[in-house]
């Protein structure tokens, strides 16, 4: 159970890339997790109504947008998408892939009301 | 009025600049560093405790190992004369870069060439957290089911290796070992496979010449810095 430990880093560095726009209010942050990345977006949204409650106001948003995983397949190149254990080439059916993404744990946005 | 601003940066981001630092450390100095990372009770100690028995006094390593509470496997670790620090992590899941970093600073980095870490038991979280080593690795003793990497796939994605512990108790557990390897092999078709038995060493020559092996490109990458 990490989860916690993301959240809080997630709302730590939202606030401080809000803070980077002078008194400009916390809004919501969009988050990119990777099928495996090794975090449970329930666990993490959980997580995150406890520690975001602030002392007055509203508390912030977190928006989750879940990112399936990227192959490229050792023979034929082809790049596919796959869900999170990996599947044959589409194009040529060998078992031989890279992985290029899906294991992603990102900050993508902040939203700020001014 | 409210606007969206990019940001685009890792959740761990802090992590992840000092695990790259550490990294840039390991590689400066010709330092092999590998993360051990199993379920509690695969057998990492285990593994640890017969790896040192096998080395000459004289070998450059040292080792970190984490727990949620005791020092119990530093005591056990200790016993074969090499440096060994006990990380006491309280109530956090798993090893982080910043621990490793404090750890460090008790030693001479340039002194050492191989530095093991047995992250505290548990196959989710510690994936997560780079620590700037060289590999990790993943241990699964045959008493946990053949399904786990398909269960916990991030983990066995990011090992370099799996090893399979614990293969003197096949005969008593009615695990399908080949099912084991081949759905390690479905998530990650790049991992290797050692099997072995810290019990009657079986498998352990195995793991020590894949140790070996990473080792000499260590040693072959400070013998081209150094003509
Ligand atoms: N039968 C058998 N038991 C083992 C083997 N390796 C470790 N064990 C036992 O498994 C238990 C847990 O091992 P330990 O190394 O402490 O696991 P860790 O929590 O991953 O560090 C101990 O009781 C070990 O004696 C093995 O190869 N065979
Ligand atoms: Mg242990
Ligand atoms: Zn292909």
């Amino acid at each position: 159970m990490h989860e916690v430990g993301i959240a809080s880093e997630i709302l730590r560095v939202g606030q401080i890339e809000a803070a980077r726009r002078p008194g400009a209010r916390l809004i919501a942050v969009s988050v990119r997790i990777g099928v495996l990345a090794g975090v449970d977006s329930d666990a993490l949204r959980f997580a995150w109504e406890v520690l975001s409650q602030p002392t007055e106001g509203v508390a912030p948003r977190l928006d989750i947008e879940v990112v399936p995983r990227r192959n490229r397949c050792e023979v034929c190149s082809m790049e596919f998408f796959s869900d999170m254990l990996g599947e044959d080439c589409p194009a040529c059916s060998s078992r031989n892939s890279r992985l290029l993404g899906g294991d992603e744990l990102q900050l993508a946005s902040v939203e700020v009301e001014e | 009025m409210t606007t969206v601003v990019p940001v685009e940066k890792k959740v761990l981001h802090e992590n992840q600049r000092i695990a790259g630092e550490l990294r840039k450390r390991f590689e400066e100095q010709h330092v092999l560093c590998l993360n051990l990372i199993s379920a509690p009770g695969s057998g990492k100690t285990t593994l640890l405790e017969k790896t040192l028995n096998c080395f000459q006094k004289n070998e450059k390593v040292a080792l970190l190992t984490g727990d949620l509470q005791t020092e119990n496997d530093a005591r056990r670790l200790a016993v074969y004369g090499f440096p060994v620090q006990q990380i006491v992590t309280g109530s956090v899941c798993h090893l982080d870069g910043k621990m490793i970093e404090r750890a460090l600073e008790k030693w001479e980095l340039a002194a050492l060439d191989l530095l093991l870490i047995e992250n505290v038991g548990n196959l989710v979280c510690p994936s997560s957290y780079d620590l700037g080593e060289a590999a990790k690795i993943v241990l699964l003793s045959v008493t946990e089911g053949e399904d786990k990497p398909l269960k916990y796939p991030s983990i066995f994605v990011k090992s370099d290796v799996m090893v399979i512990t614990k293969i003197d108790l096949l005969p008593y557990v009615s695990l399908n070992l080949e099912r084991m390897k081949a759905n390690a092999r479905q998530v990650h078709p790049g991992i290797e496979i050692i099997e072995l038995s810290c019990k009657t060493g079986d498998g352990l020559d195995v793991w020590l010449a894949w140790l070996e092996r990473r080792r000499d490109s260590v040693r072959e990458r400070l013998l081209c810095a150094r003509s």
